[in-house]
């Protein structure tokens, strides 16, 4: 490469980095201030918005109450895209574990805490082509959490 | 100017322009982003100590919380925010003062000086029950999930090494003079003890640094995210032997289901993807207690997949996603989850 255009690369890979690491929580988490219904509602509405389907809600509260809390208000919501959940099983089945992706949703008192995995964290070394699968669901889970936190 | 230095100087200017709303935002946004979630909004805690209590205020410099926030607390649940620059820093430390204002204050940086061995033994009859023998802390991450609490916060762990390079002597000293209201923190001086007992428990508590073998594991890196093993059997069989497997290790199945149920038209689901879903409710209530935003991963479940010949039996890989929690409380746990998974798998695919 002409030395003259070594210094552009090395500012622009400079300035991506910079945008990257904004971005560097493992644990995407949110606290809603609404009640669980309301906050549950939002999200699926949400990720609809997005362009995800609902795949199922799991329960994770069986015997809770039994257990000492207070309220069995706790789910993980399974989403996808059919072709990008089918496409990814086919050519990374490292990630099938994951497929389809989710988000847990649980009550704290009167709020709601939504939780998911930072996607490009969690598969570090991704091939590109994964890669650029894996920031896009990032970037529309952090579209999502914001939307919530809006409120 | 020539042509590449022009194109150099607008990257800069560029790159200088898309970060400026970022570094401009004010630190109620930044607490919104990135505290609220576990602090509150109204600064009173939940999964995090409670930031708005006087007491937490009037004794905590800003450079504690900065250090704090740069660096986290390893295994402790409060990540390390290193991507906020120093202005970000400055306007989120600003913000959580607007709950006590006024009160901002730097203790001396002299080093308090005492006897080792009466502190040690002061902090076996007057810490330890809440801190732990060796400062580990109290258990716990104070995610309620509506749990009744028994205290308003878990004790921190005066082990970390974080916390102890965040918390300088004197501040130390003036927390264990002082108290902490709204907290089981109560003033030592108030419960007999000489200013001198108390720099004896300041220089024990700094010796932790020294003995870095008490200090907590914090994360595990470098494991797949994925445990996956091809299985000698067919599909069906597999699937049969995983169940099995899944019932010997006392865990109950509770749901069966191709991987795009629920995403495709009934009926034209991939029947090769399977996934079998099981629960022990003992672990599960156990690994909720320590820290109930494990629920992302439960309940358990295994994968069959048949493709191009060849049948694969996956599952996640606790080991690797207990780092992403940063609790240690969860490690023991987590290694157990995989051996677990490693087991059935290893069991169905002999």
């Amino acid at each position: 490469l002409n030395i003259k255009y070594r210094h552009i690369l090395l500012i622009a890979s400079l300035w991506l980095g910079l945008l990257a690491a904004a971005e560097a929580e493992e644990l995407l988490m949110v606290r809603v201030q609404m009640g669980f219904p309301e906050t549950m509602l939002k999200l699926q509405l949400t990720l609809k918005e997005q362009g995800y389907q609902l795949s199922r809600v799991q329960r994770v509260d069986i015997g809770l109450v039994k257990f000492g809390y207070k309220t069995d208000k706790y789910r993980v919501v399974f989403f996808g895209k059919a072709e990008e959940i089918k496409r990814l099983s086919h050519d990374h089945p490292e990630l099938i574990p994951y497929l389809p992706y989710k988000v847990a949703i649980f009550a704290e008192a009167d709020d709601t805490l939504v939780v998911t995995a930072n996607p490009v964290l969690l598969f570090p070394d991704a091939p590109a082509d994964l890669k650029a699968t894996l920031e896009s669901l990032n970037r529309d889970l952090h579209t999502v959490f914001e939307k919530l936190r809006e409120n | 100017m020539n042509f590449p230095n022009k194109i150099a100087l607008l990257l800069l200017g560029l790159g200088a322009v898309l970060l400026q709303p970022a570094l401009a935002e004010k630190g109620e946004a930044l607490y919104g982003q990135h505290c609220a979630a576990c602090h509150g909004y109204d600064g009173m805690g939940g999964v995090g100590v409670p930031l708005a209590l006087p007491d937490f205020q009037y004794s905590v410099t800003d450079q504690y919380l900065k250090l704090t926030i740069r660096h986290g607390r390893p295994g402790r649940v409060m990540p390390a925010f290193k991507s906020l620059n120093e202005k970000q820093l400055n306007a989120l430390v600003k913000y959580i003062r607007h709950w006590a204002p006024g009160r901002s204050f730097k203790y001396p940086k002299t080093p308090v000086k005492g006897d080792v061995k009466h502190g040690a033994k002061l902090y076996q009859q007057r810490c330890a029950s809440c801190h732990g023998v060796n400062g580990e802390g109290g258990t716990g991450t104070g995610v309620t999930f509506s749990r009744p609490r028994e205290l308003p916060i878990v004790a921190p762990a005066l082990n970390n090494r974080s916390f102890l390079s965040s918390a300088t002597d004197q501040f130390i000293k003036a927390s264990l003079m002082n108290g902490r209201e709204g907290t089981p923190m109560t003033s030592f001086l108030k419960q007999g003890l000489k200013e001198q007992d108390i720099n004896d428990l300041v220089v024990f508590v700094r010796s932790f640094e020294k003995r870095s073998s008490t200090l907590r594991q914090t994360t595990t890196t470098k494991e797949p995210a994925s445990i996956s093993f091809e299985s000698p059997y067919d599909f069906e069989a597999t699937i049969q032997g995983v169940k099995a497997a899944i019932i010997g290790k006392n865990f109950r199945l509770i749901r069966e289901q191709v991987l795009e149920d629920g995403l495709v038209e009934k009926g034209k689901e991939n029947k090769k993807q399977y996934i079998i879903y099981f629960c022990n409710f003992s672990l599960l209530n156990k690994a909720l207690a320590i820290d109930p935003r494990v629920g992302l991963f439960l309940p358990c479940r295994i994968t069959i997949v048949e493709q191009q010949g060849k049948v694969m039996v996956h599952a996640i890989n606790p080991k690797r996603l207990a780092r992403l929690f940063n609790n240690s409380d969860l490690y023991k746990l987590c290694d157990e989850m995989s051996d677990i998974y490693l087991e059935i798998i290893e069991e169905a695919t002999l």
